[in-house]
């Protein structure tokens, strides 16, 4: 019997990937929750990349066994990890200095909106509960690449990629990349536009045209 | 000079009053000071205002003053995973100023360090940067943010020797360093106390100068709030 399952676009998994494509030997790297968390697990191998936690760890393990939980150990996102021989470990004044510095190479966050000029919302929607914005806005101001991976359009089915936030911003002009399920999106600096430089399987250029409301170039 | 006291009510003695500022370390619940904000909560202290990255969870850590409403207003980056943060701040009973983290850090770290102000690129463009200077360098815009002087900060170490030398363990430190330095008065509750000497003076992450009162809190029942691990592969 044949499956009725369609394969077009990217799963979670394979946005993931596609990110970790954009990593280079001996990149710094902060990964944001959800989607981003799992480039982690796409580093290609003999690449040497250091993951970043913004609460203050350079050199993030994989999750402990259940022996080696350790309550004085978490990530960003407040779950249990484990250290790498090369770890070290700092306060959150020093955490933020590397990221506001400069120091980060690239940083792989979510997005509910980013307007064709860069601009990145991903902290509140105005109404529902705010639970506040942590590190992101300090990443988008100070890392130096700052790709965003989300679903091309919103649960309602609205685009995400528009011409102007309608959400409060997280940062103005910050973003350097879109991997969406359906395309990715790149600009070489942030005077340029957005260009589209990669389509999911299966996915046309008119569809991602359909469903995009910002600018960009083919 | 005794800095040790017998217990977290003993050392805040004479520190607590209505309205006052406290800095507070901790990232979530990991290396936050339980038993000093026990005896903040012991005390009935009200109306304070305090700068700490997260808000505690429900009835953990800052959790437990916000039950109380001894809170009036939170200097915080994230307070999610807290139903009675939520009810009090839509009731428009409780004050939050969201601060970005690296801010939160910075103005700690600032108003320690006897800086009163700071020009920083995050939080350009957003609701963050309403009512700041903005200024131009190099030609990109930067907001001046406050540093933070708070009147007693509460912070939990790993070890401390009696003097007041103080070292924090993995992702513990966090806030806590930043907050130290911030507090006319700082409390530290550490796991061990340890002789003078005993502490390598290299590597001494906070000096004793900044630990003005100190106790013993163990044991410890740390607690965690996502418990993430892997399977051992099978041999």
């Amino acid at each position: 019997m044949a499956t009725a399952v369609e394969t077009k676009g990217w799963t979670r998994d394979q946005m993931a990937a596609r990110a970790a494509k954009e990593l280079r030997d001996g990149y710094y790297v902060n990964l944001g929750i959800g989607i981003p968390t799992l480039v982690a697990n796409n580093i290609p191998e003999g690449m040497e990349v250091t993951l970043q936690s913004e609460n203050g760890m350079l050199g993030i393990g994989p999750f402990p066994f259940e022996d080696q939980v350790d309550p004085d150990l978490i990530n960003a996102g407040k779950q249990t990890i484990s250290e790498l021989p090369q770890t070290s470990y700092f306060d959150s004044a020093q955490s933020f200095a590397m990221i506001r510095g400069g120091h980060i190479d690239l940083a792989v966050l979510g997005g509910m909106e980013v307007s064709e000029k860069g601009d990145l919302a991903n902290w509140m929607v105005p109404g529902k509960m705010i639970k506040g914005m942590g590190g992101a806005m300090d990443l988008v101001a100070g890392v130096k690449k700052i790709i965003v991976v989300m679903e091309h359009v919103s649960k309602n089915g609205d685009a995400k990629f528009i011409p102007e936030c309608t959400l409060p911003l997280t940062g103005k002009n910050v973003v350097d990349m879109i991997i969406t399920d359906l395309a990715v999106f790149h600009r070489p600096d942030h005077d340029s536009p957005f260009k589209l430089v990669e389509l999911a399987p299966g996915v046309t250029r008119e569809e991602v045209a359909e469903k995009t409301t910002a600018h960009y170039v083919e | 000079m005794q800095k040790i006291y017998p217990n977290a009510e003993a050392a805040l003695d004479g520190l607590l009053f209505d309205g006052m500022t406290i800095a507070a370390g901790g990232f979530g619940l990991c290396g936050i000071p339980e038993r000093l904000i026990d005896a903040i909560q012991a005390s009935g202290v009200k109306d304070l205002i305090i700068a700490s990255n997260n808000a505690g969870i429900d009835n953990e850590g800052l959790g437990k003053l916000l039950r109380t409403k001894q809170v009036k207003k939170m200097i915080s980056s994230y307070v999610g995973e807290n139903k009675e943060f939520e009810r009090q701040f839509l009731a428009g009973e409780l004050e939050v100023e969201f601060t970005p983290q690296g801010t939160l850090a910075e103005r700690l770290r600032a108003g320690g360090a006897g800086i009163p102000g700071f020009y920083t690129k995050t939080g350009v463009g957003t609701q963050v940067a309403e009512g700041k200077e903005v200024k131009s360098f190099g030609g990109e815009d930067y907001i001046l943010e406050r540093g933070i002087r708070a009147d007693l900060s509460v912070i939990k170490g790993w070890k401390a020797d009696e003097s007041g030398n103080l070292i924090f363990r993995k992702t513990s430190r966090n806030f806590n360093l930043p907050a130290a330095t911030a507090g006319k008065v700082c409390v530290a509750e550490v796991e061990e106390i340890v002789p003078v000497g005993s502490l390598d003076p290299d590597c001494i992450h906070l000096p004793s100068i900044y630990v003005k009162r100190l106790i013993l809190g163990a044991p410890y029942d740390k607690k965690i709030e996502f418990r993430t691990v892997r399977e051992r592969e099978a041999a």
